[in-house]
């Protein structure tokens, strides 16, 4: 594999279980806008275990998956007590904090950033990726997903009919920060630095759109959303500014196309329906 | 008199804050949408303006301007910038879906449109930071130790004025009460004779107004525009709307002058990058104990996404 190549699979890998991060939550009908805190969070925390204690990789990305998923378990109490945009921006706040908590703390590096001396190659996140998807289409066929898409179409109704939407908000956000914190590690581990800078506002905001507009109705959504937005730019490979200009072009012809997002339950069904005439899929 | 001067900074920050904050809380107030690109209609009536002033208006059309034109340009450009969100965000999609549009579609159409202005200026005129000259830079008013400089007092009034008069025209006005109508309910503000269509495009006017104005009083105050200039402003305006409360021009001034205040002490006690902490954080309690801000509405900015 070329290195080209394997950068692009190996930034493809940890954008995609990113997206899953959010989408997560995104299913439930929660939008997270402080993705990039939590990634920062398993970043950080696996560059600090890595130079203080030596641990191996398979147990940096195993502690930062659990210290992401603690903060997404914890921070999810405060920010469900508020409710539609106040919860956009409430978790917007909480990124801006994180990164500024990092950036004033002498400890973690401030600006300059943190270097790590273990590195892993592009396979450690296939592996992960391919491990990710299959978990996130799992979760989304059973019946903690069917709980969780009752939730995002009627939060009341859902609740009349004996799901406990707390306890699925409150999973919802704690396995998207356990994502978003083994993206982290895996991102620290794969280019063998971190810096507050790249966790910034912008980073949140994309990563949300990658969701959105792959659509939150399907597990498809995070997948083919992270995908197109990773490699069309890369496709696209012309003057920094105008890639962005028209990734914004994207996004708005999208949004009057195609609002559901990219892949909706419609859409899927009429595929199977075409590919297997007979199968008749339900729900 | 540190303290004093500290102060009387922070009320000057926070007027700029004031205005991109109304502009946020109008159109959240009025038609229920996270306005995204207010950032870049801000940043674009000072870099519009900044290069009217050094090129002259396009395709060879006039020399380089004087500042107050170049200005007028700038905000000229913010407007109908404006306009065409709500041609394609807004408008389209109530067209399309009614009152039943899910709130995340306009939202997500918006950051496209952040998107689109602020590579289209970087790509236009790179990223550097630009210069921009008015005659009085060096115009400051001395008491003791205090230095108050002139054109920010002017834009603090100024500032003020527009939403004193935002909120007259919202109480008083015929166009005011449609627009209290339609914040209420777009449908029965129909029923009652109020052309919704027609109204929804004067809240985006007021929105590039609003922006075009906070940008230009910007860019005479600091002397410099940049294309990034917006992100700073529209994240804090952001943070400022939410703790004021969606939805209340009031709160969106008690919210600039809370965040203006804030940021000028924590940056002159704990270092320029506190202000973030102590700003964000300020936010994340505050909404932990009043979840609608300080003079939010019950029902505005709860709706499902």
């Amino acid at each position: 594999m070329s290195g080209y190549l394997s950068g692009l699979i190996g930034i493809l890998g940890i954008n995609i279980i990113f997206a899953y991060s959010i989408y997560v939550t995104a299913a439930t009908g929660q939008l997270n806008l402080g993705g990039a805190g939590f990634q920062a969070i398993g970043a950080y925390s696996c560059a600090v275990l890595s130079e203080m204690f030596g641990l191996s990789i398979p147990f940096l990305l195993l502690l930062s998956t659990i210290i992401g998923a603690t903060v997404g378990f914890l921070i999810a109490f405060p920010i469900l007590r508020t409710r539609g945009v106040y919860m956009v921006l409430a978790t917007f706040a909480f990124a801006e904090i994180v990164a500024g908590v990092i950036l004033n703390s002498d400890s973690l590096g401030g600006p300059t950033g943190l270097v790590l001396s273990d590195y892993i190659e592009t396979d450690v996140i296939i592996w992960s990726t391919i491990g990710v998807v299959v978990f996130c289409f799992y979760l989304m066929s059973t019946r903690i997903g069917l709980a969780m898409r009752a939730v995002h179409d009627d939060e009341a109704v859902a609740d009349l009919l004996g799901v406990n939407r707390r306890a699925v908000q409150v999973g919802a956000f704690a396995i998207g920060g356990a994502l978003a914190g083994l993206s982290g590690g895996l991102y620290a581990l794969y280019f063998g630095f971190v810096e507050a800078q790249y966790f910034n506002a912008f980073l949140s905001i994309f990563v949300l759109l990658y969701v959105l507009i792959g659509g939150t109705q399907t597990a498809w959504g995070a997948l083919i959303g992270a995908s197109f937005f990773t490699l069309v730019p890369e496709l696209l490979r012309m003057g920094d500014d105008w890639r962005f200009f028209i990734f914004g072009v994207i996004i708005v012809v999208m949004m009057i196309w195609r609002p559901e997002g990219m892949v909706t339950r419609q859409a899927i069904d009429r595929i199977t329906l075409k590919l297997f005439p007979v199968v008749r899929r339900h729900g | 008199m540190v303290f004093t001067q500290q102060l009387v900074n922070g009320l000057m920050l926070g007027s700029i804050y004031i205005s991109v904050a109304v502009a946020f809380t109008l159109t959240i107030g009025i038609l229920n949408f996270l306005n995204f690109t207010i950032p870049a209609l801000y940043m674009l009536a000072g870099m519009v303006g900044w290069s009217v002033s050094y090129y002259g208006l396009p395709f060879g059309l006039s020399e380089p301007l004087g500042w107050a034109p170049s200005l007028l340009v700038g905000i000229t450009c913010s407007v109908l910038a404006s306009l065409l969100v709500e041609r394609f965000t807004y408008r389209y999609f109530k067209i399309k879906h009614g009152d039943s549009t899910e709130h995340a579609i306009p939202l997500v159409s918006s950051l496209g449109f952040l998107l689109i202005f602020e590579y289209a200026i970087l790509g236009a005129h790179g990223s550097e930071t630009r210069g921009f000259h008015t005659p009085f830079t060096d115009l400051n008013w001395r008491f003791a130790d205090l230095v108050i400089s002139i054109p920010q007092v002017t834009s603090l009034i100024l500032s003020l004025c527009i939403v004193v008069g935002l909120s007259f025209m919202l109480k008083k006005t015929r166009i005011g009460r449609a627009l209290r109508a339609t914040a209420e309910s777009p449908d029965t503000a129909t029923l009652m004779g109020v052309e919704v269509r027609k109204i929804v495009p004067i809240v985006f006017v007021l929105t590039g107004l609003l922006c075009g104005l906070a940008g230009s009083i910007f860019a005479v105050n600091y002397s410099e525009v940049s294309p990034y200039m917006g992100d700073h402003v529209g994240t804090k305006a952001i943070a400022a709307m939410v703790i004021g409360g969606l939805g209340s021009v009031w709160g969106a001034i008690a919210g600039g002058l809370i965040v203006g205040i804030s940021e000028t002490f924590s940056i002159h006690f704990f270092g320029a990058s506190s202000a973030q902490i102590t700003v964000w954080g300020l936010l994340l309690v505050l909404l932990i104990f009043r979840p609608n801000g300080l003079f939010g509405h019950n029902a505005i900015g709860k709706g499902k996404f």
